[in-house]
């Protein structure tokens, strides 16, 4: 015979290498030629922050303008159960959002108020940390606490480790839920985390996030905090602002005019 | 061998039944068979050669999910300089405007079952 095992071996080695060689060289030539880009006019900010003025939010008692501008261009389902429930931006009693600052004889108009919570996009977020997967992550570049929902496994390490309780987890496949489906935006599916992203998607394309562009009094406002002249640094350097459990070393960049 | 004409036969009756499908489909002259899928008319080509696109889309896909989703990136600029944006809803469905007729009528050819459409939306079946 003409060959042995070696020499097959050998052969058959080689051709495997010729082949697999060919298939990256494809794939090189191919992706070279492509660039990718951002899109023309994005907000660029280096730490995205937002001020939330209670005393202007408080005036139209009963206005959800943004929990449903938001809600609605997320695809976020409404469960109607708060076991199941799912929010990015909801309001609590001021006695449960500032459970270290309220008292006995607290301002009437506070004790009696709802505060509107969202993700505090953490400078040094805990939920990331625990995150196995790095399904969510800190954006170096602007400070924003990102979802990878292509990467959560939904193990649910980030709704223990957040204190604030802006995660949410679909134990349920969310999109029966939902209202209106929203096509340019992806819904969730069962089994994945989600929160409040500061509307990445919108700053990408140079629009502000929607439940900013959603309050007709311009209660919250948002901006960038390296930015000496930003109007979220003009607020908070002349009024006395405050955020929630502060004392946990997170960081939290949503801040409360009181 | 104990037994061998029975053997024998059964194994030849296992054979026949376990690819029964295929004399099937040669009988009814489908062997050939291979989905038609439906061509765009808006645009005479994607964004890379269809050659690449028909055995390279998922991997295109995966990195387009990345380069969006962790890095920002948006457009996709393609070798001769057409820029897109880098999304399956707004860029890929809008020339594949049925994706019945062309992910699906695929992927249920190769028995595959992409995730994708857990979460991105038709806009079709939303309407």
């Amino acid at each position: 015979m003409g060959i042995d095992r070696r020499k097959f071996i050998k052969l058959s080695g080689l051709a495997a290498l010729g082949i697999a060689g060919r298939a990256a060289g494809d794939v090189v030539s191919t992706l070279e030629e492509s660039t990718t880009l951002p899109f023309e006019r994005p907000l660029v900010g280096k730490r995205w922050a937002m001020v939330i003025d209670l005393k202007k939010c408080q005036q139209h008692e009963g206005c959800k303008d943004c929990i449903t501008a938001c809600h609605r261009i997320h695809n976020v389902p409404d469960f109607d159960n708060p076991k199941d429930e799912v929010k990015w931006i909801w309001e609590e009693p001021f006695e449960h959002a500032f459970h270290e600052q309220e008292h006995e004889h607290i301002r009437n108009d506070l004790k009696h108020s709802n505060v509107l919570l969202l993700c505090n996009h953490c400078d040094n977020p805990p939920c990331t940390r625990v995150c196995p997967t790095q399904a969510t992550w800190r954006r170096e570049k602007d400070g924003i606490v990102m979802m990878d929902w292509h990467r959560c496994i939904g193990c649910r390490y980030c709704v223990a480790a957040c204190p604030y309780g802006s995660r949410s987890f679909n134990w349920r496949d969310p999109r029966p839920f939902i209202k209106e489906i929203q096509p340019n935006y992806p819904t969730r599916m069962r089994g994945v985390v989600e929160k409040c992203t500061f509307c990445d998607e919108r700053l990408a394309k140079g629009l502000l996030p929607a439940c900013v562009e959603a309050c007709k009094e311009k209660a919250l406002v948002f901006g960038d905090l390296e930015d000496a002249d930003s109007e979220v640094r003009q607020l908070l350097g002349s009024h006395f602002a405050i955020r929630r459990k502060a004392t946990l070393g997170t960081m939290p960049e949503v801040y409360y005019l009181v | 061998m104990f037994d061998a004409g029975k053997i024998i036969v059964g194994l030849i009756v296992f054979l026949a039944l376990i690819t029964f499908p295929l004399w099937y489909n040669v009988a009814k002259g489908k062997a050939g068979y291979v989905p038609e899928l439906e061509k765009p008319t808006t645009a005479d080509r994607c964004v890379e050669d269809t050659d690449y696109m028909r055995s390279n889309h998922m991997d295109l896909l995966n990195e387009w999910r990345d380069l969006v989703v962790r890095e920002g990136q948006r457009v996709f600029v393609d070798s001769r300089g057409t820029k897109y944006e880098m999304s399956l809803t707004r860029t890929c469905l809008n020339c594949h405007a049925n994706k019945d007729k062309f992910c699906d009528k695929c992927h249920d050819y190769m028995g595959v079952q992409p995730y994708c459409w857990d979460c991105h939306v038709d806009p079709k079946e939303v309407r």
